[in-house]
C-alpha cells in the first residue's frame, strides 16, 4: 500500500480486535471553542464588525464579536450599544457622573451619552474571533 | 389546602419585537410583520395599531397608510422567531422547573412550590431578566389558576398603569369583581364561540357572570369542561401544567402558493413537498399515521374567477412514516380531486390516526416485512439527520420538484441574525 493511500482512510469507530486502548478509561470530550467563549448560551449573540472605529482595540472589519447581554457593563468594557437608530461598538467610559462611548481610533471622537434620551446598552463584548489567514 | 400560584408570561407583539432586537433603525417606527406569502398582517406594534392597522388585514389594502407613515414591513422570519422564542423560554426555565411552553410567545410558570414574599416584585424580575437577555418585552400575569392568569393578561393589555406586571391574588374581592366584569365571556380562556353564543343567550356576558352562574347549570350545559373553567375563575386550580406536551393527534402541512398553480405537475410537486414536511414532523414525534387527507382550493379573493375546492381522505393499509409510501397515497388522493382549468391558491396535507411507533402491529399479510420496515426507518433517520445538520432540503425527493416557483413569497425577509453566520448583524 502506498503511503498516500492513508489520507483516504476514514475512522468510524474503535476496532474490537487487538489490544484495547490503555487510554479508554480516560476518554474525554475534545475541547470546544464554543464552550470557552459562550458562558450564557441564551443571552449570547454574535455580530460582525463593520467599521474601523475600534481598530485600536484590535477589532477589525469582518471580525466576529461575541456579545453577552447577561453581563452588566462597567467602566472600560467594550459594549454594543444602541444610539438612536443604529447599533455601535465602542468602549464605555464612566467618568461619574458622565458617560462616554469612546472609539479606539484617533480619527474618531468620543460621544457623550450622559442622559442621552435614546441610548441603551445591548450587551458586553466578551470575545473577538479574527481570521488571520 | 395547598396554595397554587401560576404566572403567564406573554411576549408583546413578539414577531415585531424579534425584528427590533437586531435593527436599531426600527425603534420608534411603526412596524408590521406579514403572514406567509406576504398576504395579511400577522403582527404589529402599538404604533402601527395607532395608525388604524389591524391583525388579519390584507396588506395590499393598506399600502396608502404604510407609505404615508413610513411603516416598516417584514415577511415572517420564522428562523429568527423560533430561535428567539427558545431563548426566552430558557430564561424563564431558570425561575421554576415547572414550565409549560404554551405557544411560540407564551409560557406558564408554576410557582406553587416556591416561597415568594412579593409576587409582583418577582414578576418584575422575570420581566427585566427576559428583556435584558433577549431584548423581548414581556407581560407577566400572576394568579392562583391558569385561567385567571389569562384574565390578568387581558387586563395588562388594556391597562398601561400596571406596566406589564400584575398579581391577581393581591386584588381585593371588589377589584377582582371589576376586573372580571370587564372581560367578555368569549375572551375567557377555553370558551369557544359556540359556548359563548349559548351563554350570552342566557345573559352570561362577562367572565364575572360566568364565575357567578349556577354550578349545576354550567355542568349540565357546558359539560365538565365548562365546570373546570368556572372553578378556575373562582380560584380553584384544576387545569394542571402540561410540562410534557402529549404528541399531536393530527399533523397539517398547508400553505398558500406564492404564484397560483395551474398545472397538475406543479400541484403534484406542492402536495409532495407538504407531505414530506408532514412526514418529517411525524417522525420527529416517533409516530406513524394511518390516514391521509389531501385538500386544495382556488383563490377566494378572486371573486370573478371560477371557484373550486375539494378534499380526499385515504385510509392506509398499514400505519407508516415512510415518505415515499406517503407520496403514493397523497398523489392518489390528489388525482381523485384535481380538476384542470382552475387557478389554485392553496393546497395541503393532513395526517391523522397517528399512533406512537412502538405499538405498530406488523402487517399480518406481510406486505411490508419487519426488515423492510427497519430499512425504511433507517433511511428516513439518515435523511432527517442530514437535513437537521446541514439545513432543510439538503436531501429531498425529486417528486417535490426543484424550481418550485409556487413556493412561499417572502420578499421582505430580515436576516436570520441568530442562526446563519453570513447573516449576523453588522456593527460599526
Amino acid at each position: 500500500m502506498m503511503d498516500n493511500d492513508l489520507t483516504n482512510a476514514i475512522f468510524l469507530g474503535t476496532v474490537s480486535a487487538g489490544f484495547p486502548s490503555p487510554g479508554d478509561d480516560w476518554r474525554e470530550q475534545s475541547l470546544n471553542l464554543h464552550d470557552l467563549v459562550v458562558k450564557h448560551s441564551f443571552s449570547t449573540y454574535f455580530m460582525k464588525i463593520a467599521g474601523d472605529s475600534m481598530t485600536g482595540a484590535c477589532l477589525h472589519a469582518g471580525d466576529i464579536i461575541v456579545v453577552d447581554r447577561a453581563l452588566t457593563a462597567t467602566h472600560k468594557n467594550i459594549v454594543v450599544a444602541r444610539l438612536g437608530d443604529r447599533f455601535t461598538v465602542k468602549r464605555l467610559w464612566m467618568m461619574h457622573p458622565k458617560l462616554y462611548l469612546r472609539p479606539e481610533n484617533p480619527r474618531y471622537q468620543p460621544v457623550e451619552v450622559t442622559n442621552h434620551p435614546d441610548f441603551e446598552i445591548f450587551g458586553v463584548v466578551t470575545y473577538c474571533v479574527q481570521r488571520v489567514r | 389546602m395547598r396554595r397554587h400560584v401560576y404566572a403567564l408570561i406573554d411576549c408583546a407583539s413578539f414577531y415585531v419585537s424579534c425584528e427590533r432586537a437586531f435593527s436599531a433603525a426600527l425603534h420608534n417606527k411603526p412596524t408590521i410583520v406579514l403572514s406567509n406569502n406576504d398576504g395579511c398582517i400577522v403582527a404589529l406594534d402599538s404604533l402601527a395599531k395607532k395608525l388604524g392597522l389591524k391583525r388579519g388585514q390584507p396588506v395590499f389594502k393598506q399600502q396608502e397608510i404604510i407609505r404615508q407613515h413610513g411603516v416598516q414591513v417584514f415577511s415572517s422570519n420564522y428562523s429568527l422567531y423560533q430561535d428567539m422564542s427558545a431563548r426566552v423560554m430558557n430564561v424563564l426555565a431558570a425561575f421554576s422547573p415547572r414550565l409549560e411552553v404554551y405557544s411560540i410567545d407564551e409560557a406558564f410558570l408554576e410557582l406553587s412550590e416556591q416561597t415568594i414574599e412579593d409576587l409582583a416584585e418577582f414578576g418584575r424580575t422575570i420581566k427585566a431578566r427576559v428583556l435584558q437577555y433577549t431584548g423581548i418585552p414581556v407581560r407577566v400575569a400572576i394568579a392562583p389558576t391558569k385561567c385567571l392568569t389569562k384574565i390578568a393578561c387581558e387586563l395588562l393589555k388594556n391597562e398601561t398603569k400596571y406596566e406589564g406586571v400584575v398579581d391577581l391574588s393581591a386584588f381585593t374581592p371588589q377589584q377582582l369583581d371589576e376586573a372580571l366584569a370587564r372581560i367578555a365571556v368569549e375572551d375567557v380562556w377555553g370558551i369557544g364561540p359556540k359556548y359563548a353564543r349559548f351563554l350570552r343567550n342566557y345573559g352570561v356576558a362577562t367572565a364575572r357572570d360566568l364565575r357567578d352562574a349556577d354550578e349545576c347549570w354550567i355542568r349540565k350545559h357546558l359539560t365538565v369542561v365548562g365546570a373546570r373553567i368556572q372553578a378556575e375563575l373562582r380560584g380553584t386550580a384544576c387545569i394542571p401544567l402540561e410540562v410534557n406536551r402529549p404528541p399531536r393527534q393530527s399533523i397539517i402541512c398547508s400553505k398558500s402558493f406564492g404564484k397560483e398553480i395551474t398545472s397538475r405537475a406543479a400541484m403534484e410537486e406542492a402536495v409532495c413537498t407538504y407531505t414530506a414536511r408532514a412526514a418529517e414532523k411525524l417522525r420527529e414525534q416517533d409516530s406513524v399515521t394511518a390516514r391521509l387527507t389531501v385538500f386544495l382550493r382556488t383563490n377566494v379573493f378572486h371573486e370573478d374567477a371560477p371557484q373550486y375546492s375539494n378534499s380526499f381522505t385515504l385510509d392506509l393499509p398499514y400505519p407508516t412514516a415512510f415518505t415515499p409510501e406517503l407520496f403514493k397515497y397523497a398523489l392518489k388522493g390528489l388525482h381523485a380531486i384535481y380538476e384542470e382549468g382552475y387557478s389554485y391558491k392553496k393546497a395541503g396535507v393532513e395526517l391523522s390516526r397517528i399512533t406512537p411507533l412502538p405499538v405498530v402491529q406488523p402487517d399480518l399479510f406481510g406486505e411490508v416485512s419487519l426488515i423492510e420496515h427497519y430499512c425504511q426507518s433507517r433511511l428516513m433517520a439518515i435523511v432527517d439527520t442530514l437535513n437537521r445538520i446541514f439545513g432543510r432540503d439538503t436531501l429531498f425527493f425529486a417528486a417535490q420538484g426543484i424550481a418550485r416557483d409556487w413556493r412561499m413569497r417572502q420578499t421582505m425577509l430580515s436576516p436570520r441574525f441568530t442562526t446563519h453566520w453570513d447573516e449576523i448583524a453588522p456593527i460599526t
